[in-house]
């Protein structure tokens, strides 16, 4: 998908995501917090598909930039009365990128396993401190009356959670452009051959190490800024932004929808939050265990997530695109 | 004296007890057609991966047209011009051909970094890359994904991304290794039509391909430098005959 | 030292497969379940039990392994990791549909209970047992990989793999048997350790972080590095909960990113 033989042109399929939010918001209005809380998902989503789709880092740690942004939005929110929304943001974002160049530039000199670990015990560590700072945190309880000043001081955020519905739309829209035209540039083809070949790009010159370092700080810029959102959004932080849960399922998400392809970051979360809506609440054993199996299967038979399973009939479609061109030459 | 491309200094490497680069004094000349060649085991991959910066030697320094690059990292040294191919290919195997020799131009250009503009939009990198593979005859090849060709073709490939460089000294380990014969003569065409400024130091076990394209011939045997002169020379000692080339006729 | 004994196993499966399988908490929860219910149900005596834990253990991860862990060897990284999620996440539901929400309670044997007097102080009798218990483990896993034959065989696949098997070395069968000895001996591990890291069912999730530790730090493949390692952690928790307990598992972790970074391969890793 990116390269130098890509085409960056914006498909008219490419659309249909957000026209379907657009419709979703006039068609169910009940279900309007589930779809922000979609739409965040998506978000964190598309930051871990950055690092493991495109430049295939492994990491279980990427809910320590989410809650990190999470927090940051809180406590400004609830202690320090610094309530202005995108005061917020930028506060969640900066200090997400802060976390994200200085472990990023620690851990990622090590590999596989190692790496892994890492990744774990840093977001473990946040969550170790949020739950004991209870001063600041709130500990277990989490922090609740987070104040978010109305959106351009026009925009309140509503019970029916229509505010923050749209107001995460716009926030998803944003950094789903920039990750897009990333992800096409000359730099998402250079982390692509990261992930392709590490030994060919140290040959042909590439600072591994330091690119590496780049992307991973602006996907936890991006994890951050989600997590704040979440925070606005919910007007309370709790302990379950941090730690391993968080992070596996975003995991499991990103896997359902497919890594690497930019669209599996959207139907991933839409698919698995809207199943836990309905079906966890049910049946909570067999949520767990269905998810369980459903890993499972997705690893043995269909890597490449529910998009991969579209493959064939996209590659058909393609070639057949391009014959056509070819005959119209 | 004028300084050479290549340089090595006293170049040792042991693991442990075992040695494995034995004092090695080595000197590539610019413009050079130059191979190394040796009996199996005796260290020629070591110490091209020493020259790279894939290996640290144990001691001894390596210079590149005159620096000292002993402590550099493998990718500075590529960006000061040293370029190589691997023995066993090293490509983006689910990648164009394009991609794979424009991802190299990229880096040298400094349009790697880029964040904004599409990739496929660089029309300097994709003409400089689609020029390269016309030299190489990869043309056709341009949108076709590398593990989609034939062997011998992505040995090609791995030198167009070694000469997309553009390197002032292009280290070639076995280029024509597990390439079918009716194309390795093509191998050898591209060879013999690289630039004449640019030092090539070649790593080959095929006789016929060393005779025919070196003008200097260095003989490695167990981490040690036996003997190097001009192919009539080396093709003339005696110690050479016994160690090596006795090997080949019987190969 | 529990700790060393569920993930030694991990550690050498890990160096020797290369095969990332977080799900190893299962083997040591589904051990404890073992052991509970034989106790329980079936009013089996405690060493019985033990062993009868280590085998059905060793017998299930066999199967598992054919079926589903053969497959996944060079899946690539991503893929083992999602495996053993899902497998930890099975596993999870199905013992909480079985065993509900409690831990499995555990009936020690008289002669386990109570204190033993060494040395002038009063050590609970059932934490000696367990050392000496483990103790001899390690010694019988030490005299099993450096003097026999088997052993030699699993130090070498670990070493190179392909070079092991061009040799000779049936090395399915040598993964099968060596991933069996290892989760056997994480059931045994998770049964004996029942009273101490109750068993129920989340226990593979809230324990990964720190059999995970254990294997990393001590590194892969090494029978000594885990058992560093889980004797380094064992100490830290007691000394830090006892000296600074704000601080909890926060210097674990911070003492375990230093290790790591110090030594990426783990302080005796033999590969990554």
């Amino acid at each position: 998908m990116s390269g130098y033989t890509s085409d960056p042109r914006i498909r008219w399929t490419e659309l249909l995501p957000w026209a379907a939010a657009i419709a979703f918001f006039f068609a169910m209005p009940e279900y309007l917090s589930l779809g922000a809380r979609i739409l965040i998902y998506i978000l964190f989503a598309l930051s871990l598909d950055l690092i493991l789709g495109y430049a295939g880092i492994i990491t279980l740690g990427h809910s320590a930039f989410f809650g990190l942004g999470a927090y940051t939005a809180g406590v400004l929110g609830a202690k320090y009365g610094v309530t202005d929304p995108f005061l917020q943001l930028i506060a969640a974002a900066a200090m997400a990128a802060l976390l994200g160049i200085s472990t990023g530039a620690v851990i990622l000199r090590t590999k596989a396993l190692t790496l892994l670990m890492l990744t774990l015990a840093i977001t473990s560590i946040l969550l170790e401190i949020a739950n004991k700072a209870t001063w600041l945190t709130g500990g277990a309880d989490g922090l609740s009356g987070v104040k978010t000043d109305p959106i351009l001081g026009l925009f309140k955020f509503d019970i029916f959670g229509k505010t923050a519905f749209i107001y995460c739309l716009i926030a998803l829209f944003l950094g789903w452009l920039l990750v897009r035209r990333l992800i096409y540039s000359p730099y998402g083809a250079m982390l692509t051959g990261i992930r392709e070949n590490t030994a060919r790009m140290h040959a042909v010159g590439a600072p591994v190490y330091w690119r590496l370092v780049l992307i991973y700080t602006l996907s936890a810029t991006m994890a951050g800024v989600a997590g704040a959102l979440l925070t606005q959004v919910n007007q309370f932080v709790g302990l379950n932004v941090l730690g391993l849960e968080p992070s596996g399922d975003l995991l499991v998400m990103l896997i359902l929808g497919g890594v690497g392809r930019l669209y599996g970051a959207f139907v991933g979360p839409v698919v698995y939050l809207i199943a836990q809506d309905y079906l966890a609440k049910q049946y909570p054993e067999y949520w767990y265990f269905g998810i369980g199996v459903l890993l499972i299967v997705v690893v043995l038979f269909a890597r490449g997530g529910i998009l991969g399973l579209f493959d064939p009939w996209l590659q058909a479609l393609s070639r057949r695109r391009s014959s056509a061109r070819a005959l119209a030459r | 004296m004028a300084a050479s491309a290549l340089e090595t200094q006293k170049l040792c490497k042991s693991f442990g007890a075992l040695t494995v680069a034995d004092n090695i004094d080595f000197r590539l000349e610019p413009g050079a057609r130059h191979a190394l060649i040796g009996p199996n085991g005796a260290g020629k991959t070591t110490f091209v991966n020493m020259l790279t910066g894939a290996l640290a030697p144990s001691s001894g320094r390596i210079l590149l047209g005159g620096e000292d690059i002993t402590k550099v990292s493998q990718a500075a040294r590529v960006r000061r011009g040293l370029g190589r191919t691997f023995q066993i290919t090293t490509l983006f195997r689910k990648l164009p051909v394009l991609d794979n020799v424009a991802l190299g131009i990229a880096e040298r250009d400094g349009v790697a970094r880029r964040m904004w503009k599409p990739a496929s939009r660089h029309a300097a990198i994709i003409d400089e890359a689609m020029a390269l593979l016309g030299t190489l005859g990869l043309t056709a090849d341009a949108r076709i994904k590398v593990e989609d060709l034939p062997y011998g073709r992505q040995r090609l490939v791995e030198i167009a991304i070694a000469l997309g460089l553009k390197p002032k000294v292009l280290l070639l380990d076995e280029p024509a290794a597990g390439v079918p014969s009716q194309d390795s003569g093509h191998v050898l065409d591209v060879l013999a039509s690289l630039p004449a400024d640019i030092a090539i130091l070649i790593i080959e076990h095929d006789m016929d391909l060393v005779f025919r394209f070196a003008r200097r011939i260095t003989v490695l045997v167990q981490g040690q430098v036996l003997v190097e002169g001009t192919p009539e020379q080396i093709a003339a000692d005696r110690r050479v005959r016994d160690v090596y080339l006795g090997e080949a006729t019987h190969a | 030292m529990i700790l060393y004994v569920i993930s030694v196993g991990l550690s050498v499966t890990m160096g020797l497969m290369g095969f990332i399988n977080l799900a190893h908490g299962v083997f040591a929860m589904a051990g404890g379940y073992v052991l509970s219910t034989m106790m329980a149900s079936f009013g089996l005596p405690f060493p019985l039990a033990l062993v009868i834990a280590f085998g059905v253990i060793a017998a299930a991860s066999i199967v598992l392994e054919r079926l589903l862990y053969s497959r996944l060897y060079t899946a690539g990284e991503l893929a083992q990791v999602l495996f053993s999620i899902g497998l930890i996440l099975i596993s999870m539901a199905v013992a909480r549909l079985i065993y509900g929400n409690l831990a499995a309670p555990v009936f020690l044997p008289d002669y386990l209970r109570g204190q033993v007097h060494i040395l002038g102080r009063d050590f609970p009798t059932y934490r000696v047992f367990l050392i000496i218990f483990s103790a001899l483990i390690i010694v019988g896993l030490w005299f099993g990989v450096e003097r026999t034959r088997w052993g030699a065989m699993v130090r070498a696949a670990v070493d190179n793999r392909g070079m092991a098997q061009s040799v000779g070395i049936n090395t399915p069968l040598l993964f099968m048997a060596t991933f069996a000895l290892g989760s056997g001996l994480a059931g045994l591990g998770g049964a004996l350790g029942a009273d101490i890291l109750p068993v129920q069912w989340s226990y593979p999730f809230e324990h990964l972080v720190y059999f995970l530790i254990v294997v990393a730090v001590g590194g892969l493949g090494s029978l000594r590095g885990p058992f560093i390692a889980a004797l380094l952690i064992g100490v830290a928790d007691t000394a830090c909960k006892y000296w600074i307990p704000e601080f909890g598992a926060f210097l674990i972790y911070a003492a375990t990113i230093g290790i790591l970074l110090w030594r990426p391969l783990g302080l005796f890793g033999v590969r990554a």
